[in-house]
């Protein structure tokens, strides 16, 4: 169970996140959607315990959240690999505080479920971008996490590849992440992933809606069911002012 | 009609672009093969102008001896042991020296790369220091640390410390907050976070600090057995200057010129390969 509890972040007298109240319970994926400026990343550097919240606070399972913990993974917009390490080293980089003699077979493990078994060698410069965020992928979940989180994990990668990736996540994540939160701005993508979607708008960032998706996987975008959703998550996102044409927010 | 003109065009075309193509490829390796001779020209010629010049005793032979006596002092020196012995004096005053100056620069570079307070407190003094003349040193050293071997190293430790600390400095502070933040999602910091990522990534700067450092030791180590010393290429320099032979002095500036081209070729070597990981263009 992962709770926001009345959370809270301001910079200065500026407000970029809350009071927000959120409670996850056996869904697997998250998707987070909002329009950029909404305060998405804000709501993820919180969670990973990168930021500290002004008040209020995130529960894991009935811990109060003080900081980076083990057993959360996080996967950035970039790939962030180490450009001197190998592949094998950028993974283990993820559980440099176990103990060496353990490291290793949790290291090909998952290396072996992003497909990279081949490459474990080679140095970052020499992947291609979706490789390069398998590897990101690998080094969050290498450590085995209740909660995995992902800030536009695929934004910079060209369409085909990250629908790609989107199928791969799923497997990947399987049945061993207990909670995976992924933060995104593509309808589809948090479509496909999601258990329920969460429509942010900010700042400061609230819960503009939340929506249980309940398609069967895999998911096909184009599905009648999917098109509903998706026509309702637009409407959503989209201001429509008084007088005329639709703005996005 | 429009399809044939569209032929027409494109088959002469055709043909002068690999024409032009092969043509380069042929230039292209004639060049190749005679590119090696280019930096060797302008010193060979030097080297013809001087033996000729000496030769000729157009300049008197005390004051300019030719190339061939220069070499021969060099073989003799070398069959002698002096080359040997001399050389290993001044390279354990360089190498020593270096040693000190950059590991007190690693560990005070590192320190104030990390860590603004820490840059508070110390780049201030450091970067007051840097100001006076590493040779200004001489007089004070020599005086607190005797005119022998303590002062020499001294002074190069001193010479290596700056470029060292300076580029460690900056290099750490220029690491994207981006790679720093992983570490902190994995709960490193202090001197794990050093180690696991900034010195890492600064290590590209690192290495251009010690390769000057290094160069500067050679200098230095120059200025200190000038100050006065009994043994040293150095030494061999004033030797030539205290007795009139030029070519003694000829070569010993050869020497040092070939001992800092070696340990920089080193350094350059080792770094290579602790540099594997760059992705610039000497790695492609």
């Amino acid at each position: 169970m992962i709770e926001l509890a009345a959370l809270v972040k301001s910079y200065d007298a500026f407000r970029a996140l809350g009071p927000l109240d959120l409670s996850i319970g056996d869904e697997r994926v998250i998707g987070i959607i909002g329009p950029s400026g909404s305060g998405k990343t804000t709501l993820l550097r919180l969670l990973a315990g990168l930021e500290t919240s002004t008040s209020g606070s995130v529960f894991i399972d009935g811990d109060r959240l003080a900081g980076p913990r083990s057993d959360i993974g996080v996967v950035f917009q970039e790939p962030r690999l180490m450009p001197w390490l190998t592949v094998r080293k950028n993974v283990e980089f993820g559980i440099w505080d176990v103990l060496q003699r353990d490291r290793g077979p949790a290291v090909d493990a998952a290396i072996e479920r992003v497909g990279l078994t081949a490459f474990a060698d080679a140095l970052p410069r020499q992947l291609s971008g979706g490789m390069a965020q398998r590897v990101g992928i690998a080094r969050a979940l290498v450590g085995g996490p209740r909660l995995l989180l992902l800030d536009e994990p695929f934004a910079a990668l060209d369409p085909l590849t990250r629908v790609a990736m989107q199928e791969h996540l799923l497997a990947i994540v399987g049945t061993t992440v207990p909670t995976t939160i992924v933060i995104t701005h593509d309808i589809d993508e948090a479509l496909v992933l999601s258990d329920r979607v969460i429509v942010l708008k900010g700042p400061p960032a609230r819960i503009a809606r939340a929506i249980d998706v309940d398609l069967p996987r895999p998911r096909t975008r184009t599905s009648p069911e999917f098109g509903a959703l998706k026509a309702l998550l637009l409407d959503e996102l989209i201001v429509r002012t008084s007088s005329s044409a639709p703005v996005l927010a | 009609m429009g399809v044939r003109t569209l032929n027409a065009l494109t088959v002469p075309q055709a043909e002068p672009f690999l024409g032009a193509d092969a043509g380069a490829q042929i230039r292209g390796s004639a060049g190749a093969r005679a590119a090696w001779a280019l930096p060797i020209i302008v010193p060979v010629a030097l080297l013809a102008a001087w033996e000729f010049v000496a030769r000729l005793h157009l300049i008197p032979a005390y004051l300019f001896p030719p190339p061939s006596a220069v070499l021969a002092e060099l073989r003799g020196l070398a069959l002698s042991g002096k080359l040997t012995y001399h050389l290993w004096r001044s390279f354990e005053r360089v190498a020593s020296g270096f040693i000190l100056g950059a590991s007190a620069a690693t560990v005070m570079g590192a320190l104030t790369g990390y860590s603004q307070l820490w840059r508070r407190i110390l780049d201030p003094t450091l970067q007051s220091l840097r100001s006076i003349p590493a040779i200004a040193w001489v007089p004070i050293f020599i005086l607190w640390l005797g005119i022998a071997e303590q002062s020499k190293i001294a002074l190069i430790a001193l010479g290596v410390f700056f470029p060292v600390y300076l580029n460690l400095m900056s290099g750490i502070a220029s690491v994207d907050r981006k790679l720093i933040e992983v570490g902190r999602v994995y709960r490193m910091h202090g001197v794990r976070l050093v180690r696991a990522v900034l010195l890492p990534a600064s290590l590209p700067s690192y290495v251009t600090g010690l390769r000057t450092g290094f160069a500067l030791a050679w200098m230095f180590v120059v200025a200190a057995e000038l100050m006065g010393a009994s043994q040293g290429i150095g030494y061999l320099l004033l030797e030539g200057e205290n007795n009139g032979q030029p070519a003694l002095i000829l070569a010993a500036m050869l020497i040092f010129a070939l001992a800092g081209k070696a340990t920089d070729l080193v350094l350059v070597a080792i770094a290579r390969r602790a540099l594997r990981w760059e992705d610039t263009v000497g790695n492609r």
